[in-house]
C-alpha cells in the first residue's frame, strides 16, 4: 500500500481528523516504494527492497502541542493515536513561538513522477553492464543504484489539504584500476531513471580512473581549479555549494551567529556578497530538477531567488520569525539551481592556462562558521591543467577554503547539470586554497 | 538518520530552522509512555522468526536470518529558556537476509504476521536469485555455532524511559539557564535515549534477545559580540554511553580535572551537566577575546574526550576489513592499511601505541552481547606495540583472511537494513606505568593541550587529517600558559602514530562516543566508543583557521 492515491490518501486523513477532539489538529501520511543494488569488486554485495507508510498526528490544545504516529491504518489505531497525540498535548509545556495552523492554501504542480521504476531485475542488469566494462578493461567497480517512488499527504482542521507524489533514481560508481594508482567516479539522478545512461556513466567513471595512475606531486598552495559538479555538491554530506545554501537562515544571522550576521546588529540580506555572476535559486516547476510543492508546515513553495547577481536577495524565514520581523516566511525547497553558461566542463579546461581539474571533493567538515570555512579534500580524478590541455594526474590534496571567498573568486561559470537533484554548474576559481597533500588514492 | 537530518533534527547546527514539523522527519514519532510498553514476548517472536526461516529454506536459502527488531528513541530538545521538542519515536518490523546459491538477499516488512514475514523471506530470496546476475565469488559464510534462546542486556541503574519527560525538560532547562548566567548569549541543547529491542534468529539455531540502551546529553553553548559581529561556541564535554540515566548523576569520583591552569574538566562514566554548562558558558565567551594560535610544529597532549576521535579516524576505520577489501570504495573509501601493507610488517605507530578492539567494554555504546548475525562478542587486538595484528571482520570475511571466525561487529541501524561489517570500540590502552597530565605537561617545551572534539576531516584511505577541537590551551616550557584559538592539527595517520610519545594511566583513561559513525549505501549510522588516556604526540602541523571574508 505504500503509494496511496490522492483520493485514497486524503480519504484516510479525513477519518484521521474526524476522530480530533483537540482545537487544532494537522496529520500527514508519508509512503514510499524503493529498492537498491550495491556492487563492489566486480560483484553485487548487497541488495533490498523497502516498502513503508507513516501516519503522523499532531494535536494542538491553544499553545501546546503534541505528536504521535503509527504504521497500522485499521480504525481502532487511528483512533488510538489520536488519543496518544492529544494526550502528550495536554502534558507538554506552552510553546512561546507557537504558531496558529495555516488555512487553505493553494500549491503549484510540480512535474511529478516516471510512469516505470526499476525492479530488481533491471537493476541487477545496470549493475552487470557497469561491472562487465570495467571488468573487461582489468578494472574493478564499485557502484550503488538505489531508487523508487514517494508521496506526502497532509490535511489539517483548518482545511488545509496538500499531496504529492514524485520519482527519483541515483547511481553513482566509482572505478579502480587493478595496481589500486587510479581512480574514476562519476555520479548522476534523474526523475525517469530511464534518463540515466549507467554505460557512460561507468566509461567516465573508468576513464578518469585509467588517465590518473601516474599522479605527481604538486606543492600545495593557492591555485585557479576547475570544479565540477559533484566537487561543489552531495546528496548524502555536507558540500560546499550546499553548506553555503543551508547556512542562510535569518533567524540565526539575526541572532548574531552566522556568516550573514551583519557588525552591530541584523543580518546582511540586500548586500552583495559574492560575484556578481552568482544566481541561485529555487523553483518547485523546475523540468530539470522538481521540487516539493509544500514544506512540513504546509506552506507552499515558490519560485525563489536567494542569490541574484551575487546579492543575497532572500534568507530563510520560519513562520515565527517571519511574524516577528514582519515578513513573509519562506518554505524550504528541495533543490537549488544555481544558473551557469553554455561551457563544458572541457571548454572551461581549453580556456585555462595553468590549474587543477577537480573531479570530487570529499569529507568537507565546517572548521569556523564564522566564515564558512570548510576543510575537505580532492579525490576520484584530480588533473594538472596547462596550456588548456589536461597535462598529467596529480595526488589528491586537502583544502581550506570558504565558498564566500570561492564565489567572490570566479572566473567562468558553465553550463548546469543535475545532481542531487539540484542544477550545478562546474565553476572556474581563482586563488582556491589546497593546504596539504594526501597519499589516497 | 543522516549527518544532515541529525544537525537538523538537534538544532545544534545552523539549519536548525530547517527542520519541518510534519510529516514525520526520520522515525516515526509516538507519545513518551508508549516507550515503557513491552514489546512482542519471546515466544510470539519465535514463533514469527520461525515461519521466516521455514519460508527462506524452502525458496532454497542455505542460510537465513531474521531481526525481529523495535528502536524506541525520545529526543529533548532546548533552547534557551524554553522546551523546543519532545519527540517520542517507535519502529517496529523485521529484515529478513538470505543466502540462496551463494548470494545474498535483503528484504524488510512493518507488517509483521507470519503470513507476511515468508512472503518477505520468499521476497529476499527472489532478490537474491537476480543478484546471481552479478556475482563474482559465492559468499562463503564463517561457520558459527547456534546458541539456542539466550539474551541480553545493557547493565544499567535506570533506564532513561522511566524519568518523567519533565524531570529530563527541567535539566536540560537548568543547564541552559546556567550557560547562559556565565556568559552564553544562545544554547541548544538536546538529550537523546535509545532502546534497541532486537530479537535475532538465524537457520544455525539462535535465538537471541537484547535489550540494548544508549544516553547522550549534549548541548552547544553561544558566546557573541554583536558589535564585531564576532561568535564563538564550546559544545558539551560529556560522551554517549551505553547506560541508563545514572549517567547524569555527578560523582567527584569519575571527574578527572585536566592540566593546572586550564580549569577544564572532564568524565569518566558520570556527567554533571551544570557544571560543564557553566563552564562552556564562561569559556565561550572567553574564547571571543584569545589570542590566534602562531601555525607552527606543536607537541600535542590530547585529552581523551579529543583523542577518541582522532582514533576513530585514523584507526577505527581503516582497520576494518569492508574498506581494505575495496567494499566501501564508492562511499567512505578504502584503507592504506591493505593486506599487502599489512604484510610487510611496516610501523602503524610508534611502540607505546597499543589498541584494542572490544565488543564487550562496560559503559561503551557498541557494546552488545551478541552482534546481529548471531555472533558472540569478544575482545581482540588490532594494534600492538605499534604494528598492525589484526582487522575486524565479520563472517563472510573471515576465509579472505584466513581466520575462521567472525569477530562479532556486524551491525544494522534498523530492522529495515541490511547488516553488515561495522567498527567495534576501538580504544588506545593507557600507559602501565603512572603518568599524571600534570607530569605530562611538565615535560612539553613547546607544545598545545586540546580538550573535546571539534571539525574533522580524513581522505578516503586515511592518510591525511584535520582536527580541530573545543579548547586549546599553549603550553611554553613545562607549563599552561593561556588559552588560544584559531587551532586545527593536520598530519598524517602513520607520521601521527609514529610521534606518539606515549599515554598518562589507568586513573586518567575515558571514553569519548559517538551515535553517527555513518557507511555504507543507503548510510547507516552506527554507535561506537572509543577510550584512552591524555596522550602526548610530538612534532605536529598546526594551521591557524581565522580567516577574513
Amino acid at each position: 500500500m505504500a503509494i496511496l492515491s490522492k483520493d485514497e490518501a486524503q480519504a484516510l486523513l479525513k477519518k484521521v481528523l474526524a476522530y480530533s477532539t483537540a482545537d487544532e489538529c494537522t496529520v500527514g501520511l508519508d509512503g514510499r516504494t524503493t529498492g537498491n543494488i550495491r556492487y563492489a569488486r566486480n560483484s553485487v554485495s548487497t541488495a533490498g527492497a523497502s516498502d513503508t507508510v507513516s501516519l503522523s498526528v499532531e494535536s494542538r490544545f491553544g499553545k501546546r502541542s503534541g505528536i504521535a504516529t503509527c504504521n497500522e491504518f485499521d480504525d481502532a489505531t487511528l483512533r488510538r493515536c489520536v488519543q496518544r497525540a492529544e494526550e502528550i498535548a495536554r502534558l507538554a509545556p506552552e510553546s512561546p513561538e507557537y504558531m496558529p495552523l495555516l488555512g487553505p492554501q493553494t500549491y503549484l504542480n510540480p512535474p511529478s513522477a516516471a510512469a516505470t521504476l526499476l525492479t530488481p531485475a533491471t537493476r541487477a542488469q545496470a549493475a552487470a553492464d557497469s561491472i562487465a566494462l570495467c571488468s573487461a578493461k582489468n578494472l574493478t567497480a564499485a557502484g550503488f543504484l538505489d531508487g523508487g517512488a514517494r508521496f506526502t499527504a497532509l490535511r489539517n482542521s483548518k482545511g488545509l489539504e496538500g499531496y504529492q507524489q514524485s520519482t527519483s533514481t541515483d547511481f553513482s560508481v566509482t572505478v579502480r584500476t587493478a595496481d589500486g594508482r587510479g581512480s574514476g567516479y562519476a555520479i548522476a539522478d534523474a526523475t525517469d531513471p530511464s534518463k540515466l545512461n549507467f554505460k557512460s556513466l561507468t566509461q567516465r567513471a573508468a576513464d578518469k580512473a585509467a588517465s590518473s595512475i601516474t599522479a605527481k606531486a604538486i606543492e600545495p598552495g593557492k591555485y585557479t581549479v576547475i570544479l565540477e559538479p559533484a566537487a561543489l555538491m552531495a546528496g548524502d554530506d555536507l558540500s560546499l555549494l550546499g553548506g553555503l545554501v543551508y547556512s542562510m537562515g535569518a533567524r540565526e544571522a539575526d541572532e548574531g551567529r552566522s556568516f550573514l550576521t551583519k557588525k552591530g546588529g541584523g543580518n546582511r540580506k540586500g548586500e552583495k556578497l559574492f560575484d556578481e555572476r552568482v544566481n541561485i535559486y529555487s523553483d518547485p516547476l523546475s523540468a530539470e530538477v522538481p521540487g516539493n510543492a509544500f514544506d512540513g508546515e504546509g506552506l507552499p513553495t515558490k519560485r525563489m531567488s536567494w542569490v541574484e547577481k551575487g546579492v543575497v536577495k532572500n534568507m530563510f524565514y520560519s513562520r515565527f520569525w517571519a511574524q516577528k520581523n514582519n515578513v513573509a516566511p519562506t518554505a524550504f525547497p528541495s533543490s537549488f539551481i544555481m544558473t551557469g553558461g553554455t561551457q563544458s566542463t572541457a571548454e572551461l579546461i581549453k580556456s585555462t592556462a595553468k590549474g587543477i581539474l577537480v573531479t570530487r571533493l570529499w569529507y568537507i567538515r565546517e572548521v569556523d562558521p564564522q566564515t564558512l570555512l570548510y576543510t575537505g579534500l580532492t579525490r576520484d580524478g584530480t588533473f594538472y591543467i596547462e596550456n588548456g590541455a589536461i597535462k598529467f594526474p596529480i595526488k589528491n590534496m586537502r583544502f581550506n577554503e570558504s565558498p564566500i571567498i570561492m564565489l567572490n573568486n570566479v572566473e567562468a561559470i558553465g553550463r548546469p547539470q543535475r545532481l542531487a537533484n539540484c542544477l550545478v554548474p562546474p565553476l572556474k576559481i581563482r586563488d582556491f586554497t589546497f593546504t596539504s597533500l594526501s597519499d589516497a588514492v | 538518520m543522516n549527518r544532515r537530518d541529525f544537525v537538523g533534527l538537534t538544532g545544534l547546527g545552523a539549519t536548525a530552522l530547517l527542520l519541518p514539523t510534519l510529516p514525520g522527519f526520520g522515525a516515526k514519532r509516538v507519545d513518551p509512555a508508549r516507550l515503557l510498553e513491552p514489546g512482542a514476548d519471546t515466544v510470539l517472536k519465535k514463533r514469527l522468526a520461525d515461519a521466516a526461516l521455514n519460508a527462506a529454506k524452502s525458496a532454497g536459502a542455505s542460510y537465513a536470518d531474521v531481526r525481529i527488531g523495535r528502536s524506541l528513541n525520545q529526543y529533548v530538545f532546548a533552547r534557551e529558556k524554553q522546551i523546543q521538542n519532545i519527540v517520542s519515536t517507535e519502529s517496529y518490523g523485521v529484515g529478513i537476509r538470505v543466502l540462496v546459491q551463494g548470494c545474498w538477499g535483503f528484504a524488510s516488512t512493518s507488517v509483521v504476521t507470519e503470513a507476511s514475514l515468508a512472503a518477505t523471506a520468499r521476497l529476499a530470496a527472489d532478490i537474491a536469485k537476480a543478484n546471481k546476475l552479478v556475482m563474482k565469488e559465492p559468499v562463503q559464510l564463517a561457520a558459527q555455532q547456534g546458541f539456542g534462546e539466550v539474551s541480553w542486556k545493557t547493565p544499567l541503574v535506570q533506564s532513561a524511559f522511566e524519568v518523567p519527560v519533565k524531570q529530563k525538560a527541567d535539566l536540560l532547562l537548568a543547564a541552559n539557564a546556567a550557560a547562559m548566567a556565565n556568559g552564553a548569549n544562545y544554547i541548544n541543547s538536546a538529550l537523546f535515549q535509545v532502546n534497541e529491542q532486537k530479537y535475532f534468529a538465524s537457520t544455525d539455531g539462535s535465538y537471541i534477545d537484547q535489550d540494548v540502551h544508549r544516553l547522550w546529553p549534549t548541548f552547544n553553548a553561544t558566546a557573541v559580540d554583536t558589535k564585531s559581529g564576532k561568535f564563538r561556541s564550546r559544545e558539551a564535554l560529556s560522551a554517549p554511553v551505553g547506560m541508563g540515566y545514572e549517567y547524569l548523576t555527578p560523582s567527584a569520583a569519575e571527574q578527572v580535572r585536566g592540566p593546572q591552569g586550564t580549569d577544564t574538566i572532564g568524565y569518566k562514566l558520570r556527567y554533571d551537566l551544570l557544571a560543564d554548562a557553566a563552564l562552556a558558558g564562561k569559556q565561550a565567551k572567553a574564547k571571543l577575546t584569545m589570542k590566534s594560535v602562531t601555525p607552527g610544529k606543536y607537541d600535542l597532549v590530547l585529552d581523551p574526550g579529543h583523542l577518541g576521535l582522532t582514533i576513530h579516524e585514523s584507526v577505527g576505520h581503516p582497520t576494518e576489513l569492508d574498506r581494505v577489501l575495496g567494499y566501501e570504495a564508492n562511499f567512505a573509501g578504502t584503507s592504506f592499511a591493505t593486506l599487502e601493507w599489512k604484510a610487510k610488517n611496516l610501523p602503524y605507530g610508534s611502540k607505546e601505541v597499543n589498541i584494542v578492539a572490544d565488543k564487550l567494554q562496560p559503559g561503551a555504546v557498541g557494546t552488545v552481547g551478541y552482534d546481529d548475525e548471531g555472533v558472540k562478542t569478544k575482545q581482540w587486538d588490532i594494534i600492538k606495540a605499534g604494528k598492525l595484528v589484526d582487522y575486524q571482520k565479520i563472517r563472510d570475511q573471515a576465509h579472505i583472511v584466513g581466520q575462521k571466525e567472525s569477530d562479532g561487529c556486524c551491525y544494522a541501524q534498523s530492522w529495515d537494513d541490511v547488516q553488515f561489517q561495522r567498527m567495534a570500540n576501538i580504544s588506545l590502552k593507557p600507559s602501565p606505568a603512572k603518568m599524571s597530565v600534570d607530569e605530562m605537561v611538565s615535560k612539553v617545551d613547546k607544545g598545545i593541550y586540546i580538550a573535546g572534539a571539534g571539525s574533522f576531516s580524513i581522505d578516503q584511505q586515511r592518510y591525511n587529517f584535520q582536527f580541530g577541537g573545543q579548547l586549546f590551551f599553549a603550553i611554553e616550557k613545562g607549563k599552561i600558559t593561556e588559552p588560544i584559538e584559531d587551532v586545527a592539527y593536520q598530519s598524517n595517520t602513520q607520521e601521527f602514530w609514529g610521534a606518539c610519545a606515549g599515554s598518562c594511566d589507568q586513573s586518567d583513561y575515558r571514553l569519548f562516543g559517538t551515535f553517527f559513525d555513518g557507511k555504507g549505501q543507503p548510510t547507516q549510522s552506527s554507535s561506537v566508543s572509543h577510550g584512552s588516556a591524555t596522550t602526548r604526540f610530538n612534532g605536529v602541523n598546526v594551521i591557524n583557521t581565522a580567516r577574513k571574508v
